[in-house]
């Protein structure tokens, strides 16, 4: 085993951009995912790699430096809390158009408004759906764990590059708060300027020398040429469904009954999953890890062979529409979840099991 | 003497800039944002900096920019050219970042961004077109906009209960320690047009010594918005936006200590 430490989630954000070689970061304090900044500014990474850390005066610019900075070709992100996300709508659907890779942390805490700031997973409509302006996806990842955390850093630019695409881990302020283990990998060097040549010379915006001038805009007057850059990023998140779906299964091969859950929530579902097994039920949870692409085509197969579905979100009911997609019809579909701050406990969530689906 | 005999290469005085590009551009005639294009690509030329100069221009009329000056562009949403220019300076403080922006895109819905940029010191060149007017949108009301002036959204002439006062920010901005160079000039007459290109020179300059955040206010004309010809405009411009906006360096840290501004 490598480095081992005990760290909370935000922490190791801020760690695992260090050591991936992420180029920079800017971001504007909220909770609960304001120790992203502090320790950076604790780290000092621009002495030991290099990466740049900046404290933006809003959400609106620290997006539009992550814009700029990502015009470049280089390694940037962003973190931030659900009303900060708001703010930043507009900057990632510039992004998401002008095909920019970058990666945006979301810690969510309840709302509508200014809301709590304890945890909620109300914004995966936000997330996966739209957010800003305009016909756009963006790569969710939904870590469940503080070693996700780290994890996704790294995954999270790998997609964002692979797919010219922003990418976005929607975590909460469950996983940003608490405390885990986790294994931190091995320092990895800031992409060098010929690596970046090498990677995205054909379109950052570094300098004109020797070709064409590049222009980083999602603008474009012409509607057919709007369509035809439409069609490409449709192309694009087609291609993203075919390969990136990424989701974990835990004691689905006899199920009747399945949760479907991500991030915090899902955690408690292993334990409501445990409960129910030990009662004789035949219970199994199924943990979408891409939020977008959505693992549509395994919940589609479930569908053929179990008796219905929960899911179990901190939010009023907004993933149960995408497995009710993807089930259509074939078996119910039932949503439970606490929100606005509250978190369920597995009891709750068995006894909506049993109340909802199993019908005692 | 003919004319073919003088129009030889040794006898050559002016040609356009290679920076620019052969693009006919889209402002109407009249409008001042063909002049600072070229003025800008002379500098960039001059400076022999294209391969190092990335710009960032804005949404308004000189949104298509890149169309015209043949660099590197990026393209703002409205207002948050400062921002943008901040996060490639940030990563990128080897290369010549500047901002093209207009009076709305600036001083209403980008003040925040403009403001902090230059607090900051962002070591960024920022070309300000105050037209007095939002040109692209067909000519309403900007911060900039003259205490009477008609405009779409004033038709009876800027109310100042209604609508507040003219935003001077660039006077603001000339108190912020991040910044090193602060004036404001115009285009109107060929004297002019010289003047402003000595300021957009420096600016640049200031960029390549690191000095902070450098500021061109450009006062400008919108002919079609202000409906009137080209001709008029430059004279309304002079007889009522120069008394307002009063040209010449508001700020210049080769002259004066930086630490007078701190
Ligand atoms: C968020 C947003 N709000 C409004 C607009 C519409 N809009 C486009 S240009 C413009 C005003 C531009 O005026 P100015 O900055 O003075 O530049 P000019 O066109 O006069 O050169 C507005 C309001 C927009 N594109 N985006």
């Amino acid at each position: 085993m490598g480095d081992v430490r005990l760290m909370k989630g935000n922490e190791v954000i801020a760690e695992a951009a260090i050591r991936c070689g992420c180029d920079g970061y800017f971001g504007y304090p909220i909770t609960p995912q304001s120790e992203v900044l502090e320790t950076l500014a604790i780290r000092r990474p621009w002495e030991e790699t290099g990466m740049v850390v900046l404290q933006a005066e809003s959400e609106t610019a620290s997006i539009n430096m992550l814009y700029g900075a990502a015009s470049t070709g280089k390694k940037v992100m962003t973190s931030s809390s659900s009303p900060g996300i708001s703010l930043m709508a507009e900057g990632i659907s510039y992004l998401a158009g002008a095909e920019l890779p970058c990666l945006i942390v979301n810690v969510q805490r309840g709302g509508p408004g200014l809301g709590t700031i304890q945890p909620s997973q109300a914004d995966y409509f936000q997330t996966c759906k739209g957010g800003g302006h305009g016909d756009y996806k963006l790569i969710v990842l939904a870590p469940a764990s503080v070693q996700e955390m780290y994890d996704f850093v790294e995954l999270g630019f790998e997609l964002a590059f692979k797919y010219k695409n922003p990418a976005i881990i929607l975590s909460d302020g469950v996983i940003g708060q608490m405390m885990e283990k986790v294994e931190l990998g091995e320092y990895k060097p800031r992409w060098t300027a010929e690596q970046i040549q090498e990677i995205s010379g054909s379109w950052a915006c570094l300098g004109k020398a020797g070709r064409e001038r590049h222009i980083s805009t999602s603008l474009e007057l012409d509607p057919y040429g709007m369509e035809k850059n439409n069609l490409r990023f449709q192309a694009k998140y087609r291609e993203m469904e075919a390969k990136e779906v990424r989701y974990e299964m835990f004691d689905c091969e006899d199920a009747e009954y399945i949760l479907v859950a991500f991030g915090s929530s899902a955690r408690i579902c292993q334990k409501t999953v445990e409960i129910a097994r030990s009662k004789g039920l035949k219970v199994g949870l199924l943990r979408p890890i891409t939020l977008f692409p959505f693992p549509t085509p395994i919940i589609r197969e479930l569908a053929g062979t179990v008796k219905g579905f929960l899911s179990v979100e901190m939010n009023a009911g907004q993933m149960v529409e995408d497995v009710r997609l993807a089930v259509n019809g074939k078996v119910p579909v039932e949503h439970f979840g606490r929100y606005g701050g509250v978190i369920h406990t597995p009891e709750e969530v068995f006894d909506a099991l049993k109340q909802k689906l199993i019908g005692e | 003497m003919d004319v073919k005999d003088i129009i030889k290469p040794e006898n050559l005085v002016y040609q356009k800039s290679h920076v620019l590009t052969d693009n006919v551009m889209h402002y109407c005639p009249g409008c001042s944002h063909g002049v600072i294009h070229k003025l800008v690509a002379e500098v960039i030329e001059e400076l022999n900096i294209q391969d190092k100069t990335i710009g960032v221009s804005p949404v308004g009329c000189s949104v298509l920019a890149y169309n015209y000056i043949d660099i590197d562009w990026i393209e703002a949403a409205h207002g948050r050219a400062p921002a943008i220019a901040t996060g490639v300076v940030r990563v990128n403080p080897d290369k010549y970042v500047f901002t093209y922006q207009g009076d709305g895109d600036l001083a209403s819905i980008g003040a925040g961004e403009i403001l902090h940029a230059c607090n900051r010191g962002e070591n960024i060149v920022v070309i300000f077109v105050n037209n007095a007017i939002y040109g692209m949108t067909g000519g309403q009301m900007a911060p900039t906009t003259l205490v009477g002036q008609k405009t779409a959204t004033t038709p009876y002439g800027r109310d100042v209960n209604l609508n507040g006062y003219p935003m001077k920010i660039t006077e603001l901005i000339a108190q912020l320690p991040g910044t090193s160079y602060v004036t404001r000039q115009s285009v109107q007459t060929p004297a002019a047009v010289r003047k402003c290109k000595k300021a957009i020179l420096k600016a640049f300059e200031n960029v390549g010594n690191k000095k902070g955040t450098s500021f061109v206010e450009v006062v400008s004309t919108c002919n079609s918005g202000w409906k009137v010809d080209a001709v008029e405009a430059n004279c309304w411009m002079e007889k009522n936006m120069f008394p307002y906006y009063p040209l010449g360096d508001m700020k210049d840290s080769e002259k004066e200590s930086p630490e007078s501004f701190k």
